[in-house]
Protein backbone atom coordinates (compact mmCIF):
# COMPACT_ATOMS: atom_id res chain seq x y z
CA UNK A 1 0.00 0.00 0.00
CA UNK A 2 1.18 3.56 -0.76
CA UNK A 3 1.76 5.82 2.27
CA UNK A 4 -0.17 8.83 0.90
CA UNK A 5 0.22 12.25 2.55
CA UNK A 6 -3.47 12.97 3.07
CA UNK A 7 -5.17 14.89 5.91
CA UNK A 8 -5.87 12.39 8.69
CA UNK A 9 -8.54 12.14 11.36
CA UNK A 10 -8.89 13.17 14.19
CA UNK A 11 -8.97 16.88 13.29
CA UNK A 12 -8.51 18.05 16.87
CA UNK A 13 -7.03 21.40 15.84
CA UNK A 14 -10.12 22.54 13.90
CA UNK A 15 -12.84 21.18 16.17
CA UNK A 16 -14.62 23.05 18.91
CA UNK A 17 -14.24 21.07 22.13
CA UNK A 18 -17.46 19.45 23.29
CA UNK A 19 -18.46 16.81 25.83
CA UNK A 20 -19.04 13.85 23.50
CA UNK A 21 -15.60 14.50 21.96
CA UNK A 22 -14.02 14.45 25.42
CA UNK A 23 -15.82 11.22 26.41
CA UNK A 24 -14.69 9.54 23.17
CA UNK A 25 -11.03 10.55 23.63
CA UNK A 26 -11.18 9.61 27.33
CA UNK A 27 -12.53 6.14 26.39
CA UNK A 28 -9.45 5.45 24.27
CA UNK A 29 -7.10 7.06 26.78
CA UNK A 30 -8.54 5.03 29.69
CA UNK A 31 -8.40 1.89 27.52
CA UNK A 32 -4.72 2.47 26.82
CA UNK A 33 -4.17 3.12 30.54
CA UNK A 34 -5.93 -0.13 31.41
CA UNK A 35 -3.54 -1.93 29.04
CA UNK A 36 -0.85 -0.96 31.55
CA UNK A 37 -3.22 -1.97 34.37
CA UNK A 38 -3.57 -5.46 32.85
CA UNK A 39 0.23 -5.74 32.74
CA UNK A 40 0.32 -4.77 36.45
CA UNK A 41 -2.28 -7.50 37.18
CA UNK A 42 -0.13 -10.03 35.30
CA UNK A 43 2.92 -8.85 37.28
CA UNK A 44 0.99 -9.55 40.49
CA UNK A 45 0.13 -13.12 39.34
CA UNK A 46 3.73 -13.81 38.25
CA UNK A 47 5.08 -12.44 41.58
CA UNK A 48 2.64 -14.65 43.52
CA UNK A 49 3.78 -17.66 41.48
CA UNK A 50 7.44 -16.74 42.06
CA UNK A 51 7.22 -16.96 45.89
CA UNK A 52 6.97 -14.93 49.13
CA UNK A 53 10.02 -12.67 48.56
CA UNK A 54 8.93 -11.62 45.06
CA UNK A 55 5.32 -11.18 46.23
CA UNK A 56 6.20 -9.03 49.26
CA UNK A 57 8.44 -6.88 47.05
CA UNK A 58 5.69 -6.43 44.46
CA UNK A 59 3.02 -5.58 47.07
CA UNK A 60 5.46 -3.13 48.71
CA UNK A 61 5.86 -1.44 45.31
CA UNK A 62 2.05 -1.23 44.82
CA UNK A 63 1.66 0.17 48.36
CA UNK A 64 4.24 2.94 47.85
CA UNK A 65 2.96 6.52 47.23
CA UNK A 66 3.64 6.16 43.48
CA UNK A 67 2.01 2.71 43.49
CA UNK A 68 -1.07 4.10 45.21
CA UNK A 69 -1.29 6.98 42.71
CA UNK A 70 -1.14 4.47 39.82
CA UNK A 71 -3.79 2.29 41.50
CA UNK A 72 -6.02 5.35 42.06
CA UNK A 73 -5.76 6.39 38.41
CA UNK A 74 -6.44 2.78 37.35
CA UNK A 75 -9.57 2.73 39.54
CA UNK A 76 -10.79 5.90 37.83
CA UNK A 77 -9.89 4.40 34.43
CA UNK A 78 -11.69 1.11 35.15
CA UNK A 79 -14.91 2.80 36.27
CA UNK A 80 -14.90 5.32 33.43
CA UNK A 81 -14.15 2.69 30.74
CA UNK A 82 -16.82 0.43 32.29
CA UNK A 83 -19.53 3.13 32.35
CA UNK A 84 -18.65 4.56 28.94
CA UNK A 85 -18.35 1.02 27.53
CA UNK A 86 -21.94 0.32 28.61
CA UNK A 87 -22.88 3.65 26.96
CA UNK A 88 -21.29 2.34 23.75
CA UNK A 89 -23.17 -0.97 24.04
CA UNK A 90 -26.46 0.96 24.37
CA UNK A 91 -25.53 3.01 21.29
CA UNK A 92 -24.88 -0.28 19.42
CA UNK A 93 -28.59 -1.10 19.82
CA UNK A 94 -29.36 2.17 18.01
CA UNK A 95 -30.67 3.99 21.10
CA UNK A 96 -29.49 7.23 22.74
CA UNK A 97 -27.63 8.58 19.73
CA UNK A 98 -29.24 12.04 19.59
CA UNK A 99 -27.16 14.96 20.92
CA UNK A 100 -29.23 15.53 24.05
CA UNK A 101 -29.15 11.86 25.14
CA UNK A 102 -25.46 11.50 24.24
CA UNK A 103 -24.53 14.58 26.31
CA UNK A 104 -26.62 13.35 29.25
CA UNK A 105 -25.16 9.81 29.22
CA UNK A 106 -21.68 11.36 28.94
CA UNK A 107 -22.25 13.33 32.17
CA UNK A 108 -23.61 10.16 33.83
CA UNK A 109 -20.52 8.13 32.81
CA UNK A 110 -18.10 10.78 34.15
CA UNK A 111 -20.08 11.24 37.38
CA UNK A 112 -20.28 7.46 37.93
CA UNK A 113 -16.51 7.09 37.43
CA UNK A 114 -15.72 9.80 40.00
CA UNK A 115 -18.28 8.66 42.62
CA UNK A 116 -17.45 4.93 42.28
CA UNK A 117 -13.71 5.65 42.57
CA UNK A 118 -14.23 7.68 45.74
CA UNK A 119 -16.51 4.98 47.23
CA UNK A 120 -14.00 2.17 46.50
CA UNK A 121 -11.10 4.21 47.97
CA UNK A 122 -13.28 5.05 50.96
CA UNK A 123 -13.82 1.30 51.49
CA UNK A 124 -10.09 0.65 50.92
CA UNK A 125 -9.08 3.20 53.56
CA UNK A 126 -11.60 2.03 56.19
CA UNK A 127 -10.73 -1.68 55.68
CA UNK A 128 -6.98 -1.02 55.74
CA UNK A 129 -6.51 -2.05 52.08
CA UNK A 130 -5.02 1.35 51.21
CA UNK B 1 -26.09 -13.65 -8.34
CA UNK B 2 -24.43 -11.62 -11.06
CA UNK B 3 -21.28 -9.76 -10.08
CA UNK B 4 -21.39 -6.00 -10.64
CA UNK B 5 -17.64 -5.55 -10.24
CA UNK B 6 -15.65 -4.32 -13.22
CA UNK B 7 -12.87 -6.57 -14.54
CA UNK B 8 -10.30 -4.02 -13.23
CA UNK B 9 -11.92 -3.97 -9.78
CA UNK B 10 -11.86 -7.76 -9.64
CA UNK B 11 -8.20 -7.89 -10.72
CA UNK B 12 -7.14 -5.39 -8.04
CA UNK B 13 -9.07 -7.36 -5.42
CA UNK B 14 -9.88 -4.24 -3.40
CA UNK B 15 -12.97 -3.83 -1.22
CA UNK B 16 -14.25 -5.31 2.02
CA UNK B 17 -12.47 -8.40 3.33
CA UNK B 18 -15.82 -9.65 4.72
CA UNK B 19 -14.51 -10.45 8.17
CA UNK B 20 -14.82 -7.01 9.78
CA UNK B 21 -18.05 -7.89 11.58
CA UNK B 22 -16.53 -10.75 13.59
CA UNK B 23 -13.84 -8.45 15.06
CA UNK B 24 -16.45 -5.83 15.94
CA UNK B 25 -18.74 -8.44 17.50
CA UNK B 26 -15.99 -10.20 19.48
CA UNK B 27 -14.94 -6.86 20.99
CA UNK B 28 -18.53 -6.37 22.24
CA UNK B 29 -18.93 -9.94 23.52
CA UNK B 30 -15.69 -9.62 25.52
CA UNK B 31 -16.86 -6.19 26.79
CA UNK B 32 -20.12 -7.69 28.11
CA UNK B 33 -18.25 -10.58 29.78
CA UNK B 34 -15.83 -8.11 31.39
CA UNK B 35 -18.60 -6.14 33.17
CA UNK B 36 -19.22 -8.75 35.93
CA UNK B 37 -15.60 -9.99 35.88
CA UNK B 38 -14.16 -6.51 36.48
CA UNK B 39 -16.69 -5.69 39.22
CA UNK B 40 -15.72 -8.97 40.95
CA UNK B 41 -12.01 -8.16 40.47
CA UNK B 42 -12.32 -4.73 42.13
CA UNK B 43 -13.58 -6.38 45.32
CA UNK B 44 -10.92 -9.07 44.89
CA UNK B 45 -8.21 -6.38 44.89
CA UNK B 46 -9.74 -4.79 48.03
CA UNK B 47 -9.56 -8.21 49.75
CA UNK B 48 -6.06 -9.11 48.48
CA UNK B 49 -4.60 -5.77 49.58
CA UNK B 50 -5.27 -6.75 53.22
CA UNK B 51 -3.76 -10.27 52.87
CA UNK B 52 -0.11 -11.40 53.11
CA UNK B 53 1.52 -13.96 50.79
CA UNK B 54 0.01 -16.96 52.60
CA UNK B 55 -3.46 -15.39 52.53
CA UNK B 56 -3.16 -14.49 48.85
CA UNK B 57 -2.16 -18.07 47.96
CA UNK B 58 -5.16 -19.43 49.88
CA UNK B 59 -7.44 -16.90 48.16
CA UNK B 60 -6.20 -17.89 44.69
CA UNK B 61 -6.45 -21.59 45.66
CA UNK B 62 -10.23 -21.29 46.00
CA UNK B 63 -11.62 -22.87 42.79
CA UNK B 64 -14.11 -20.05 42.16
CA UNK B 65 -11.44 -17.35 42.56
CA UNK B 66 -8.95 -19.27 40.39
CA UNK B 67 -11.46 -19.83 37.58
CA UNK B 68 -12.71 -16.22 37.65
CA UNK B 69 -9.09 -14.95 37.65
CA UNK B 70 -8.25 -17.08 34.61
CA UNK B 71 -11.42 -15.98 32.79
CA UNK B 72 -10.76 -12.33 33.70
CA UNK B 73 -7.19 -12.53 32.41
CA UNK B 74 -8.11 -14.31 29.17
CA UNK B 75 -11.05 -11.97 28.41
CA UNK B 76 -9.22 -8.79 29.45
CA UNK B 77 -6.15 -9.66 27.39
CA UNK B 78 -8.29 -10.51 24.36
CA UNK B 79 -10.23 -7.24 24.75
CA UNK B 80 -7.14 -5.07 25.30
CA UNK B 81 -5.44 -6.61 22.26
CA UNK B 82 -8.51 -5.85 20.12
CA UNK B 83 -8.75 -2.27 21.46
CA UNK B 84 -5.07 -1.46 21.02
CA UNK B 85 -5.18 -2.95 17.53
CA UNK B 86 -7.91 -0.50 16.53
CA UNK B 87 -5.97 2.42 18.07
CA UNK B 88 -2.85 1.48 16.05
CA UNK B 89 -4.88 0.99 12.86
CA UNK B 90 -6.57 4.38 13.33
CA UNK B 91 -3.54 6.53 14.09
CA UNK B 92 -0.47 4.85 12.54
CA UNK B 93 -0.48 5.09 8.76
CA UNK B 94 3.10 4.16 7.86
CA UNK B 95 2.78 0.57 6.65
CA UNK B 96 5.96 -0.80 8.27
CA UNK B 97 5.50 1.01 11.61
CA UNK B 98 1.90 -0.19 11.73
CA UNK B 99 2.89 -3.81 11.03
CA UNK B 100 5.60 -3.71 13.73
CA UNK B 101 3.25 -2.19 16.33
CA UNK B 102 0.45 -4.67 15.52
CA UNK B 103 2.84 -7.61 15.96
CA UNK B 104 4.24 -6.08 19.15
CA UNK B 105 0.68 -5.70 20.50
CA UNK B 106 -0.10 -9.33 19.67
CA UNK B 107 3.20 -10.62 21.13
CA UNK B 108 2.89 -8.66 24.39
CA UNK B 109 -0.77 -9.63 24.84
CA UNK B 110 -0.20 -13.35 24.26
CA UNK B 111 3.11 -13.62 26.18
CA UNK B 112 2.03 -11.67 29.27
CA UNK B 113 -1.51 -13.08 29.24
CA UNK B 114 -0.30 -16.69 29.14
CA UNK B 115 2.36 -15.93 31.81
CA UNK B 116 -0.36 -14.58 34.10
CA UNK B 117 -2.72 -17.53 33.51
CA UNK B 118 0.08 -20.06 34.02
CA UNK B 119 1.09 -18.34 37.29
CA UNK B 120 -2.51 -18.35 38.57
CA UNK B 121 -2.87 -22.06 37.75
CA UNK B 122 0.49 -22.87 39.37
CA UNK B 123 -0.57 -21.16 42.62
CA UNK B 124 -4.10 -22.59 42.49
CA UNK B 125 -2.90 -26.15 41.90
CA UNK B 126 -0.60 -25.98 44.91
CA UNK B 127 2.78 -25.30 43.35
CA UNK B 128 3.45 -22.16 45.40
CA UNK B 129 3.28 -23.43 49.00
Amino acid sequence: MIDAERPLSPHIQVWRWHLTMFTSIAHRASGAGLYVGALILAGWAVALGAGPAAYDGYMHLLGSPLGKLVMFLLTLGVFYHLANGIRHLIWDTGKGLDVKSANFSGVVAIAFAIVATLVIWGIAITTGAA
Amino acid sequence: MASYRTPLGRARGLGAAHHGASHWLAERVSAIALVPLVLWAIFGVLRLATLDYQGAVLWVSSPLNAVLLVLLTATAYWHMHAGMRVIVEDYIHKTLTKAVLLMLNLSVSVLVGVLAIFSILKVALGGAL
